[in-house]
């Protein structure tokens, strides 16, 4: 009672409002007309109606690169929750001390600039850095050599960014997962390793999807990791929106692969939502 | 079955953090040259942060910026997420799903909205475009996190102060605040945190006149291997513990990871 | 006018009715119970008493000074909550100071009260304590005298003992009505516990589906309830489905009882139902001298519980209990054909 109307306790509102109305709002459509505008004679732009940056988009080059980077992030989702979902499991169950300081490692090591997870798994990928060495130490390999640039150290650096992600993702979900029923199962004769399967799994369906959804469009933001250590045939479409952007000023053409981008994100959230009934 | 889940969870332990010790261990190379086993000992990397202008510049940005990001996403989404909590206003709650859609989607899309925005006004390069946009960036961190605190706020002991004779500003002052005040400040260093360690969004909007240390982390890249980087990494990675431990220390960090009480 | 009084109060939310056309007066310093089942509009009236919410007719007064529209912050209340809404980030002696400390009073003003609320309630040197630290009856008290610091001229209880495990609930209803009785505190509980009600009120006001059902004394309730529902939710009833057959007595299957309380008077042949409570009820063999005002069963059931006997007799298909002590025990056994005396002062005509 006695709060005030609505029209006072809304006056508070208008900072807020204005920030998000002038800094999220505006961008959004700044990038949606710039995407159809029309070039002028010098070589710049102005607002207009015209299809041409989506038409240079559907081309082979960036079909392929769109195709590329949804199939990568999707292999990157269900690679991270298969590494990530048992351990979370097991986090759950540990005292809450030890929960705390694992949670609070992998905030940090989650909250690292994709620049120095790039940075250091050139290192572990190089001739001279890591992997190689151990691998001739232990008489995998005869000469020590370096594995990246390639398509595997995109993957593996990219697996490794999402991984604590997915553990956070996994996290809400498993830790409420009432324990009388894993009980339940375990009193009905099911071992330790088919409760797994058979109870937490499936009750834990609805997280592990938004979860995955969730890892695919974070991964599909990645743009240093496929610079550092892969080749130009392994840019994802965040790169190529960069490079298009930062190195040859073509605003209009960025915005037009910012639109698919977004179009892609939110048609994967919608229909994977919708399909497998999670909720995200 | 037991040692089965002891060998997975040493190799995961081993997966999460060997990079990080092998990152560690080349900071303290004495060699400029990148060696794993590192050669010999020494903390010059670490000094170097502090002695070259360019990085310790850089580093000085960057903590400014995520300083400010970080109050300001505060103040943003404190007003909002009050009145969605106290009155459900309708409007408050549509904007709060506005203020976290920024968040979910890819951050390139906003790093080139924002580079679209500050080009067109002709305000392209100026430290307060980076401050602001990871404000509207990061958003959703305090916005969730105080939306968190002010629900473990149980109206039944708003109404207790209210029958002991507290009013409106004298319930939020004594009551709501000293309840909230941890989960806000979680929002706050979740923010701070973020910002410091992000790159494309401070590369599109003052990428060519305020160098903050991820992007000059990544230009030093493109010239090859650098041991400060190294050991910049390991500062990172321990001013990020640090910020966590606090939240843990000060607030409820497994509630505010989604656990419950 | 002097008291509590509470003129036509209507509370709707949306649609639905939560309190409707409640008319109460109470006097000064009387312990009142609003007992009824959830839902039924008693904690609301508490809240539209205490200010927490806004009836939308009627009004509200005390000590002859309207309260339908003052703030919940400027009316001089004390409230016990059902979770006790301690709060959690201050301490004992914080919380039940906390009153003070919005009106400015000194810090050892403070302190010194907290000590003497404290004691008062049996826990001292507590004050510095987290309220995590309490038991659920240590929070009670707390939350009792956090209510209490400022003395308020109204002191208001929504199911203050649902909180509590059985023992204490009971040793605590004595103790809440002894120190409401010491301070003389115009007190408002809310309960659905009819235990509760009868052990510490002066006043019974039994709601149901919204609306004031029968308000009086606990004897004058459980003496005299105005329908079945009241009967039964007060103490245990025995009803017996019966007509009407002269101005003074029922027809009960082939036996006529005469009947003092209730609904007497009615034409003859009206359905009413007799009610008896199970202590007011006898139980004898038959073959013995036949009582007058009885009916016959057969026993179904025998519970002995050591202070008590209860004897659950068949009636053609309604049951009726009589609760004896064992010095009364009539030695009847399951399957017994047995009488059951029902003194016509005992009986009560309700409508069916």
């Amino acid at each position: 009672m006695q709060e005030g109307t609505r029209l006072t306790r809304s006056i508070g509102l208008i900072p807020s409002s204005v920030m998000i109305g002038i800094f999220f709002m505006v961008p959004f459509v700044l990038i949606l007309l710039t995407s159809v505008s029309v070039p002028t004679a010098d070589g710049d732009y102005q607002l207009g109606f015209s299809l041409e940056h989506f038409d240079r988009f559907a081309s082979w080059f960036y079909i392929e690169r769109a195709l590329f980077s949804a199939g990568l992030c999707a292999l990157i989702a269900l690679l991270s929750l298969l590494i990530a979902f048992p351990f979370t499991y097991m986090l759950t169950q540990f005292g809450p001390r030890s929960q705390t300081v694992w949670l609070i490692y992998i905030l940090a090591q989650l909250s690292l600039s994709e620049v120095l997870i790039a940075f250091s798994w050139q290192i572990l990928l190089s001739r001279t850095g890591g992997i190689a060495n151990i691998l001739v130490w232990v008489g995998l390999a005869e000469k020590s050599f370096s594995m990246a640039p390639s398509a595997g150290a995109v993957l593996a650096a990219l697996v490794y960014l999402a991984v604590p992600f997915s553990v956070l993702l996994l996290y809400p979900a498993l830790s409420r997962l009432d324990r009388s029923l894993t009980e339940a199962a375990r009193t009905l004769g099911a071992s330790p390793l088919r409760t797994f399967f058979t109870v937490v799994v499936p009750v834990t369906r609805p997280a592990i999807i938004s979860g995955g959804v969730t890892i695919f469009v974070l991964t599909l933001g990645a743009i240093i990791v496929p610079q550092v250590l892969g080749k130009p045939e392994h840019w994802t479409l965040s790169v190529l929106i960069t490079d298009q952007a930062i190195f040859n000023f073509n605003m209009p053409f960025a915005s037009a692969l910012a639109v698919v981008l977004l179009v892609i994100s939110a048609s994967v959230i919608y229909g994977v939502t919708k399909f497998f009934g999670g909720k995200s | 079955m037991n040692i089965l889940r002891r060998l997975y969870l040493a190799i995961f332990a081993i997966y999460l953090i060997g990079p990080i010790i092998v990152i560690t261990a080349v900071s303290f190379n004495e060699k400029r040259f990148l060696a794993f086993p590192p050669r010999g000992f020494s903390f010059r990397w670490y000094a170097e942060i502090f002695v070259a202008n360019d990085w310790f510049a850089a580093l000085m940005n960057s903590l400014v910026i995520a300083l400010a990001a970080a109050t300001l996403s505060v103040l943003i989404a404190l007003p909002v997420a009050y009145t969605a909590w106290r009155y459900g206003l309708r409007y408050a709650r549509a904007l709060f799903g506005l203020g976290i859609a920024p968040f979910i989607l890819p951050p390139v899309i906003m790093a080139l909205g924002f580079l679209l925005l500050f080009t067109s006004t002709g305000f392209h390069g100026l430290m307060i475009n980076v401050i602001i946009a990871h404000a509207i960036f990061l958003l959703a961190l305090p916005l969730v996190t105080i939306s968190l605190g002010l629900e473990s706020v149980d109206k039944s002991l708003i109404e207790a102060s209210q029958t002991m004779g507290a009013s409106n500003a004298v319930v939020f002052r004594t009551v709501i605040l000293p309840i909230a005040a941890p989960f806000a400040f979680a929002g706050f260093a979740f923010c701070f945190v973020l910002s410091l360690n992000e790159y494309i969004i401070a590369l599109m909007t003052v990428g060519f006149t305020v160098e903050t240390l991820p992007v000059k982390i990544f230009n030093a890249l493109r010239y090859g291997y650098s041991p400060v980087i190294a050991s910049i990494a390991v500062v990172f990675l321990l001013i990020n513990i640090t910020v966590f431990s606090l939240i843990a220390r000060f607030s409820n960090l497994t509630r505010i990871l989604g656990a419950q009480d | 006018m002097s008291g509590l009084i509470i003129e036509g109060v209507t509370k709707k939310f949306g649609n639905v009715t939560a309190v409707e056309d409640v008319n109460l007066h109470f006097k000064t310093g009387e312990m009142i119970c609003f007992l009824g089942p959830s839902g039924c509009g008693k904690t609301t009236l508490l809240r539209m008493i205490a200010g927490l919410e806004e009836p939308t007719q009627g009004s509200i007064s005390f000590e002859g000074k309207d309260l339908t529209r003052v703030p919940v912050h400027q009316r001089d209340i004390g409230m016990v909550f059902q979770s006790f809404a301690l709060f959690p980030h201050l301490s004992v002696g914080e919380n039940i100071t906390y009153a003070m400390r919005i009106r400015g009073h000194s810090r050892s003003e403070r302190e010194d009260r907290a000590k003497e609320l404290l004691d008062m309630m049996h826990l001292p040197g507590v004050a510095d304590r987290r309220i995590s630290q309490l038991s659920g009856g240590q929070r009670q008290r707390v939350a009792i005298a956090r209510a209490l610091a400022l003395n308020p001229q109204i002191f208001l209880l929504d199911e203050p003992m649902s909180a509590l495990d059985a023992n204490l609930r009971e040793a605590m209803q004595i103790e809440l009505r002894k120190l409401q009785q010491e301070l003389g505190i115009t007190t408002v509980v809310v309960t659905h516990d009819q235990t509760e009600a009868m052990t510490m009120a002066d006043e019974i006001v039994v709601m149901g589906r919204a609306r004031v059902l029968q308000t009086g004394s606990p004897m004058e309730i459980y003496k005299k309830p105005v329908d079945k529902f009241v009967a039964g939710f007060i103490g245990t009833s025995n009803l017996l489905p019966a007509k009407m057959s002269g101005e003074n007595a029922v027809r009960v299957g082939s036996a006529e009882l005469r009947v003092e309380h209730g609904a007497v008077g009615q034409p003859a042949g009206t359905d009413v139902l007799l009610m008896t409570r199970p202590e007011e009820v006898f139980v004898r063999p038959i073959g013995a001298s036949a009582p007058a005002n009885a009916v016959t069963g057969k026993v179904s059931f025998v519970r002995d519980i050591g202070a008590t006997i209860e004897i659950l007799v068949d009636c053609d298909g309604h049951e009726v209990i009589s609760v004896l002590t064992p010095k009364d025990w009539p030695d009847v056994r399951i399957g017994d054909a047995v009488t059951v005396e029902m003194p016509a002062g005992a009986c009560t005509v309700l409508a069916a």
